[in-house]
């Protein structure tokens, strides 16, 4: 058997992961990983860290604690920009993986369907790295570089996921599309987040899953939704072409054409929705 | 490390490695095996629990994280007194448990809502439940149960003779609702070795094994196939052609390879890449087109072009009466494997008491179990018990053996009990599929719309084994044609041999697959006629007094005309309503469409007899000594309500004796939808028999009236007053026996296949997003003419299930080897893709069976699929030609259609 180490304090855990330790949170992800294996590895639990659990804002924007729950999440007073957030988080497994998954195991998980990660990259997200040594922080669009790859060195701790406040007024919506209603992994998905001056789009933020090993943003979409006026128009303005950085690949969920189309369908209305 | 929690309601202390899972120490140390574990990866949420007053999976949380934790588990819910709380009634009083096996995660994850919302709405209660798995009762009873918690039900007790007919609650079901039922799983003795078993990683291989003497060194054995007395089983008795663990040479993913023996945690630890074996793969052999190539290697050496089997029905002269048909339909269907997603995975142990073996596991089947464990192992079948566990869910795909073989040769071999549960991704990579099929299908009807001619030729892929492929080709020619009149009929079915799953025994024996294609020919040939595709259906419907295809003569209980007749009133409705929504513009477009089924119950032209004996001890315990056994569908309570209306006692007073090989005579296997009709039967001879018994003891008329007090059993004849002491007249015995007749079918496919035949037609309505792809069912109306509904509650649930079952073929339901051998990859209906279903029960009457019932168990699941595919077309112009049919199917096939049109 392996080591296993539960610290309450921050220190502590940045201490053991000194050496490589396998983090263990809401379990979610780690156990489905070892279906019928003896678990024997080093563990470092960092589910009693109080510093790491809970949201908290301040007037540059929100810090989300890296084992809040999804259900945390819901339940937390937000304003509308976390809606997409939120509605991402109805569609992580069922009520019982959102009442243990947590938002930050999500992001180190790095699937290519991880439902949080379209919604977090259409929030401008950075996360908050720590090591024993020092503390950095990377856009979330850095941090996941592969399928199940990130930027977190063996030593570092993904200990806080942060969200800038935007200057106008922002909405943010998200949809996901499985061959079920629950407990589902997403054929794709899609977020939005449009901040709204004057009832137009100043910003747009757009981010898609499940189309490429990483979820990506839409850069020229979003520059062709600058500026336009929030009506029922918004959604008419995708088009095929920004889908440049998708690479979608044939699964047993679809194909990566399929996968195409539907990204259009979904984009014109997450658009509509946010719109209205 | 040592933690400190509160487990329902009592402080507890708990010892152990941190990393265990909450759900395994529950289990395996607390005593609570009331937590099921049905995928380990929180796909399926049967181990849901309470943790601080929150739903989560048991199975995902570590021990380590349980400090001064309150955690609930499902045997917390009752009161101390063993009162009942009013969501497990509920439960109970709306048939929400049919297996069990999700019912305490499906209870905590209620009870998880209800503590915080007394009255939820239903969209509440679905999203409360959408963490857990059913695939028994098509959710449907389930929400109800939930929504009506509060509701106080007064239990229905039926007096003497009032059973039949009734909606008791299963007689089994306070053992459900409280955890207290066991699994195969559950049962383990404390002192048991383990096994956990190797498989091979390819589809097809050559392999040689290395030095085992390490492993044996740490192990208790290692088993080969040299262990083995006779590595050879299989259902039939002339082809044992699936090896308990293979000989140099495996023929699909997952097949057993080598079976390691000893301490659990000490097989757990060690890893596929620490076994030594050589591996050398070869091209497998993947689908039918690749087994009939000319050059294809062969799967099983002595099966020339990897044929299996083929056979078919031949009457009139099908070719020329084609020629002279006013409309024809021809097409190609084709399904994919399909896994049976019991939520209970393969589990059971074994010991060897003296010269015997005894086998306690989970299982469809225990008297066929006992002779082919005796012959693997080379005993006498006397020399082998079977004690089958409570079983949670078969569908046909527990009537193939699992974790028996292995633990048997263990266990005898080293004279201590042995246990075996499959994980899941085993049970889905190691146990049968449905047969993917290719049904070619062409039928013709006349100007008037009379059917007058059908050809079809259905060609399965049986997999690496034979298992059940002589049953699925020799069933589905009978079946082919659909439960329609049709004078020249050319029929035809083949299995051939792949390096796929073993395809077995699953729910309709592949007769879903067919009912695919016949039932798009029937809106076909209506649509070229013009003529309404419910009118079609009855014009030709079969009735009494008709003749099959196999030249029988029905001669009762066809009950199809009137299926449809109940329907038609839902079937016009639905299509106002769908025409009215389809006047809006939109990327959702609705369409209805509508399913019809016939399927003979029992064996094909088999003798499938079934043996129940009664008993009343001289203590006034009265025992039904069953064999059929429950998976869930409900046969121990509806054989002790037979059983007792024959008897003339109320059925409240019937203990059962179920399964045991030793205490219970052969009763079949739990398929076919055969237990109603067969063993029920029986069992209404074994009460009338025992009855008999006592009438002649108190020398009283046949119309007397008993009633049981202790051992005091009184006859009450017109106005004389029998009293027998049982201590004295005891113990009685009746014994009742029932085969269902039937006469073997010629070369031409003729003859009598079935005694009975279960009809149903189904209506499904549909939305789809055109633009995604994606299918919504809305609604469901399904009626069944059951011959007569025992227990009107059952018989809907096992409606229900079928319908889900279905659902989850028609639309998202493919095994694809090696890809989706997990509850996440693999996708079966949650409850919030199951949609509202009405069931109707048309009961035309079957003088053979036992009040006249027949069977229902497969029938729930055949209409559906063809209903809503029918109902997708209807939408949408598409006709699904491959299922499942998934998103991007529909969508690449409605984009494709709008190409033509454009």
């Amino acid at each position: 058997m392996g080591d296993y180490r539960q610290p309450v304090r921050l220190e502590e855990a940045l201490e053991v992961l000194v050496r490589p330790y396998t983090v263990l949170s809401g379990g979610t992800d780690f156990y489905p990983a070892r279906v019928g294996k003896a678990v024997d590895e080093d563990i470092l639990d960092i589910s009693r860290i109080k510093g790491l659990r809970g949201i908290s804002s301040d007037g540059t924007g929100w810090r989300l604690g890296a084992t809040t729950t999804w259900s945390e999440l819901l339940a937390a007073d937000l304003p509308p920009l976390f809606d997409g957030l939120k509605q991402a988080a109805r569609e992580v497994g069922g009520q019982q993986i959102q009442n243990a998954g947590t938002l930050a195991g999500n992001l180190c998980n790095a699937s290519p369907a991880a439902d949080g990660v379209p919604p977090l990259l259409a929030l401008d997200a950075e996360v908050e790295l720590a090591s024993r040594d020092k503390v950095r922080r990377l856009p979330l669009s850095s941090f996941i570089v592969g399928n199940r790859r990130t930027q977190l060195l063996s030593d570092e701790l993904l200990v806080a996921i942060h969200v800038p406040r935007s200057t106008t007024q922002a909405r943010s919506s998200f949809l996901k599309l499985g061959a079920r209603r629950y407990l589902v992994i997403s054929i794709v998905m899609a977020a939005a987040t449009l901040e709204i001056a004057e009832d137009r789009v100043q910003t747009a933020r757009i981010a898609v899953g499940a189309c490429s090993a990483v979820a990506q943003r839409l850069p020229v979409l979003e520059v062709a939704l600058a500026g336009e006026p929030l009506d029922a128009r918004l959604a008419e303005k995708v088009q095929r072409a920004h889908l440049a950085p998708l690479t979608p690949i044939e699964d047993v969920r679809g194909s990566a054409d399929y996968r195409l189309d539907v990204v259009v369908t979904l984009l014109r209305r997450l658009l509509a929705e946010v719109a209205s | 490390m040592r933690v400190a929690f509160t487990l329902n309601g009592r402080k507890v202390e708990w010892c152990g490695l941190p990393a265990t899972r909450l759900a395994a120490a529950l289990r395996d140390d607390l005593g609570l095996t009331g937590t099921k574990i049905g995928c380990d990866a929180g796909d399926c949420g049967a181990c849901t629990v309470s943790l601080d007053g929150r739903q989560v999976c048991a199975c995902l949380v570590a021990m380590g994280q349980m400090d001064a934790r309150a955690v609930d588990t499902v045997e917390g819910l009752a009161a101390k007194d063993g009162a009942l709380t009013a969501l497990q009634d509920s439960f109970l009083a709306h048939g929400a448990a049919q297996c069990g096996i999700c019912t305490p995660g499906m209870l905590m994850a209620a009870h998880d809502l209800l503590s915080r919302r007394a009255q939820p709405n239903r969209a509440e209660v679905e999203e409360a439940l959408g963490g857990v798995l059913c695939r028994c009762t098509g959710y449907s009873k389930i929400v109800e149960a939930v929504l009506a918690a509060q509701t106080k039900v007064t239990a229905i007790a039926p007096s003497a003779g009032g059973a039949v007919g009734t909606r008791i609650v299963r007689v089994d079901g306070v053992v459900k609702v409280t955890g207290r039922d066991l699994f195969g799983a559950d049962v383990m003795p404390a002192d048991a070795l383990w096994i956990r078993v190797v498989r091979s990683p390819h589809a097809r291989a050559r392999f040689a094994l290395g030095d085992l003497g390490p492993l044996r060194a740490r192990l208790a054995a290692v088993l080969t196939a040299a262990d083995i007395p006779f590595n050879g089983y299989g259902i039939y008795p002339d082809i044992k052609d699936q090896p308990v663990l293979a000989d140099g040479q495996v023929r699909y993913r997952g097949e057993a390879v080598l079976a390691l023996v000893g301490v659990r945690t000490d097989v757990l630890a060690i890893r596929d890449q620490d076994v030594p074996i050589t591996w050398a793969p070869e091209p497998p052999l993947v689908g039918i087109d690749a087994a009939t190539a000319v050059d294809a290697p062969l799967v099983q050496a002595d099966k020339p072009r990897n044929l299996l089997l083929d056979g078919g029905v031949r009457r009139g002269d099908a070719a020329t009466a084609f020629g002279r048909c006013a409309a024809v339909a021809e097409g190609t269907f084709e399904t994919s494997f399909v896994e049976h997603a019991y939520i209970e995975p393969e589990a059971g142990w074994a010991q060897r008491v003296g010269d015997r073996l005894e086998i306690h596991a989970t299982t469809q089947t225990p008297y066929m179990d006992r002779d082919e464990i005796a012959n693997v192992m080379r005993l006498p079948p006397e020399a082998v018990r079977i004690v089958p566990t409570a079983c949670g869910g078969g569908f046909g795909g527990k009537l193939d053996l699992s974790v028996q073989p292995l633990t048997a040769v263990a266990a005898w071999k080293l004279r201590r009990p042995v246990a075996l549960v499959y994980t899941r991704p085993e049970s889905m990579a190691a146990s049968t599929k449905r047969h993917p099929a290719r049904v070619r299908a062409k039928f013709g009807c006349d100007a008037t719309g009379k059917l007058v001619a059908c050809d079809v030729t259905a060609t399965f892929d049986t997999g690496a084994y034979a298992s059940w492929g002589p049953t699925v080709a020799n069933r589905v020619p009978v079946h082919a044609m659909g439960p329609y009149a049709v004078p020249n009929v050319r029929t035809w079915g083949e299995a051939f041999f792949t390096n796929g799953p073993p395809a077995g025994a699953f729910r309709g024996f592949g007769v879903p697959q067919a009912a695919i294609a016949h039932e798009a020919m029937m809106d076909e040939l209506a649509d070229q006629l013009g003529i309404d595709q419910l009118e079609f259906r009855h014009r030709n419907a079969l009735q009494a007094g008709d003749t099959t295809g196999t030249g029988q003569k029905l001669e009762h209980s066809a009950g199809l005309a009137q299926c449809l007749e109940a329907l038609r009133p839902h079937w016009r409705k639905a299509h106002e309503e769908v025409a009215a929504f389809n006047r809006k513009d939109g990327p959702k477009r609705r369409g209805v469409g509508i399913g019809c089924m016939w399927y003979g119950i029992g064996n094909t032209s088999m003798s499938n007899p079934s043996r129940m004996r009664m008993g009343l001890a001289a203590d006034g315990t009265l025992t039904l000594y069953n064999g059929a056994l429950d998976i869930g569908q409900g046969s121990n309570t509806i054989m002790a309500q037979i059983a007792a209306d024959a008897l003339g006692l109320p059925v409240a007073q019937v203990a059962l004796v179920t399964g045991d090989t030793d205490l219970t005579a052969d009763a079949g296997k739990t398929s076919a939808s055969r237990q109603t009709f067969v063993s029920g039967r029986a069992a209404e001879a074994a009460g009338q028999d025992l009855r008999q018994h006592i009438l002649r003891l108190a020398n009283a008329g046949a119309d007397a009236r008993l009633s049981l007090d202790g051992a005091v059993l009184t006859v009450r004849d017109g106005a004389e007053l029998h009293t027998l002491d049982l201590a004295k007249v005891g113990p009685l015995m009746g014994e009742g026996v029932f085969d269902p007749p039937t006469t073997p079918l010629d070369a031409d496919g003729q003859g009598i296949p079935y005694a009975t035949y279960a009809f149903a037609a189904q209506i499904a309505t549909v939305e789809v997003d055109i633009e995604l792809g994606t299918v919504k069912v809305l609604r469901i109306v399904a009626a069944h003419d059951v011959g007569k509904a025992i227990n009107p509650t059952l018989v809907e649930g096992q409606i229900e299930g079928g319908i889900a079952q279905g659902l989850g073929l028609a639309l998202m339901e493919e095994y694809v080897p090696g890809r989706t051998e997990n509850l996440h990859d693999y996708l079966i209906p949650t409850v919030g893709d199951v949609p509202e279903i009405e069931c109707l029960l048309i009961e035309d009457r079957e003088p053979l069976g036992p009040s006249g019932a027949k069977g229902v168990g497969e029938p729930g699941l055949v209409p559906t699929a063809p209903a809503i595919l029918g109902a997708v077309h209807h939408a949408t112009g598409v006709r699904a030609h491959r299922v499942p049919l998934l998103p991007h199917r529909l969508r690449e096939a409605i984009v494709a259609l709008k190409g033509e049109q454009a």
